[in-house]
């Protein structure tokens, strides 16, 4: 698969084409550092340089609410199971979230199998962009190594000055590209200028917490009856800001919700709050232990929404000073 | 946003019918179901099932019969205070839909159990899913060593399964004994609590699995003595007790620590979380 670029100018005929074929979801500024996932028609609503959007993608991936099953008792036991799916093309996905969705994508893959979540995810698009730099002080994406690409899109898009450069990923990728006709193909002076970015990002982007990545675990577990975990229980007011806008929280719930008469209704699935330490240790040790794989994406979100200022990055930094 | 079927749905549930209700206690009944279409559940002693009643929602309930009893299958429920799924099951009849999801999760090694003596534990309503394996080893009687069984309850009146109970104290190829907390005019069995039976039971550390299935408190005492016999914490099988909603390891509700109740267990062997804080 060639590689590609996109002329700033041509952005907007970029967007306008693939937004007259797909629904085109992208960052639009909601207000002082607030942007949001939403669907757009032109390029110009679209916000490139965003801090990480109030809810992550992972609000097309595992809605709020959905159907699971809907039944009809009028008449014995009548019932289908459904899965609710939109085929959307999610434009602008910085890395951190790309890694949020792959993790989303472990667990509901992982057997039994999610069938209701994976139906979702095969209908949607995914083109990346790359972070030049920090989106602000929150982000410990260096310490989980997701300032850099590690797939998890069809194309992704790395702001090089006066054009994009493509990385064209899969073979849907290549297809939104040409049905958009207007890219150019890479050279190897794009390809330098690409890889000049990254090494330039080496610098910029360093280990936010000077706590080595895999030595973390331990220290969840080394730390499980830490004093620090009373401190932040005291402060915690279990107001759910940072599970709901955590881009690996999946926590939900199943529960009924019967229709008037009470004889027909829909089996429904919402997402759920969980407790801090519980929360901190399905980020940085569980799924580790299962999965192999860390499950934050240092995108910050929790931090930003926190109502008691309960910080992530500190609270590893407490725990390291403490069990190292 | 579109709907489409999706008929291997993990959520999808399986037809079933109750074909009679039992009254076993005040607070417990038994219900026999069937599930329809031809279908049959495949099921180990000690797995459990999600079981539905439209309008109302799902409960875990354990599978309390042995999947040697053919064509239907056995759930002991117990109408609790507020629960407000067991009192709606508590109101059904001989005759009305349920829905099954399941069976779910890891059940009695009963393969690794052949040709070892077995010391079974039950407490309270323990007894429910320790019926599936106390009558699947009854039906496969000559596959196992030397059978003690353990019964402990609160008083008479709340012993459950009690004809069953009686067929099993006639068994020669069985030991069985049973205690009640607090005893009452007519009872003559032992009375005290269920580990004052242990010390007495004569068995070989070496060659024994033992399962202990009850209420939390129950566990900790339980093992103490298991352990005073030197039945190492491998050879322990514990059943927990969460509140499994999804059943297939995602939703988060039965979680323990890194272990998912609904996938991982309920059985566990007792090396594998009896240092886990909050597990029993």
């Amino acid at each position: 698969m060639q590689n590609a670029i996109l002329r700033k100018s041509h952005l907007n005929d970029f967007i306008s084409k693939l937004a007259a074929m797909e629904k085109v979801m992208a960052p639009v500024a909601k207000g002082p550092k607030h942007f949001a996932f939403e669907e757009v028609k032109s390029a110009k609503e679209i916000s490139l340089r965003y801090i990480p959007t109030i809810l992550p993608p992972k609000k097309y991936f595992m809605p709020q609410h959905e159907t699971l099953l809907e039944y009809d008792t009028r008449e014995g036991q009548k019932m289908r199971a459904v899965a609710e799916v939109e085929k959307i093309v999610l434009f602008g996905v910085h890395t951190c979230d790309l890694a949020g969705i792959q993790c989303l994508n472990i667990v509901f893959s992982d057997r039994p199998k999610d069938l209701n979540y994976l139906i979702r995810k095969n209908k949607i698009a995914i083109i990346g962009i790359e972070c030049n730099e920090y989106c602000d002080e929150h982000a410990s994406c260096a310490l989980m190594g997701n300032h850099i690409p590690k797939g998890g899109y069809d194309l992704f898009f790395t702001d090089l000055g006066d054009y994009f450069f493509i990385h064209v990923n899969t073979q849907l990728g290549e297809e939104l590209l040409d049905k958009t006709g207007v890219y150019e193909k890479a050279t190897i002076e794009h390809m330098n200028a690409l890889e000049d970015l990254r090494n330039k990002k080496k610098e910029i982007f360093k280990n936010e917490v000077d706590v080595d990545k895999n030595t973390i675990p331990e220290l969840f577990k080394k730390g499980f009856d830490s004093p620090i975990w009373d401190e932040l229980g005291e402060r915690c007011i279990s107001c759910g800001n940072c599970t709901n806008v955590c881009p690996t929280c999946y926590c939900f719930d199943v529960y009924d919700d019967p229709d008037l008469g009470a004889k027909t209704g829909k089996r429904i699935r919402s997402l759920r709050k969980d407790r801090k330490r519980h929360r901190f240790n399905r980020k940085f040790r569980y799924p580790v232990e299962r999965y192999g794989k860390f499950f934050c994406t240092g995108c910050g979100r929790c931090t930003r929404v926190c109502m008691a200022k309960i910080n992530l990055k500190d609270t590893i930094k407490s725990l390291a000073k403490e069990y190292k | 946003m579109e709907k489409m079927s999706i008929n291997r749905s993990a959520y999808r549930i399986k037809e079933a019918k109750i074909l009679s209700v039992r009254r076993l206690t005040d607070s417990e009944k038994l219900f026999d179901i069937a599930l329809q279409n031809g279908e049959s559940l495949d099921y180990e002693p000690g797995q459990f099932a999600e079981v539905s009643i439209f309008g109302v929602g799902e409960a875990p309930i354990s599978i309390c019969s042995s999947p040697t009893k053919r064509g239907s299958f056995e759930l002991c429920v117990r109408a609790v205070g507020d629960g407000r799924f067991t009192n709606a099951m508590h109101k059904l009849e001989a005759g009305d839909d349920v829905g099954i999801r399941g069976p779910f999760g890891v059940g009695f090694p009963v393969q690794l159990f052949e040709g070892n003596d077995l010391m079974l534990v039950a407490g309270g309503l323990g007894i429910a899913p320790l019926r599936s394996l106390i009558n699947y080893v009854i039906d496969n009687r000559r596959d196992f060593g030397k059978v003690n069984i353990l019964l402990g309850c609160k008083t008479p009146l709340n012993m459950l399964f009690g004809d069953e109970i009686e067929s099993w104290q006639k068994r020669i190829d069985i030991n069985f004994s049973c205690t009640v907390d607090r005893g009452a005019p007519d009872w003559k069995g032992n009375v005290g609590l269920i580990t004052s039976l242990i010390p007495g039971v004569d068995l070989d550390p070496e060659n024994t699995f033992a399962v202990v299935v009850g209420p939390p408190v129950m566990y900790k005492f339980v093992i103490k003595e298991l352990t005073g016999k030197n039945i190492p914490d491998h050879r322990i099988l514990v059943s927990l007790e969460r509140h499994m909603k999804c059943g297939l390891g995602k939703c988060g509700h039965c979680q323990i620590h890194n272990i998912y109740c609904c996938q991982d267990g309920p059985v566990f062997f007792y090396d594998r979380i009896k240092d886990l804080k909050g597990a029993i």
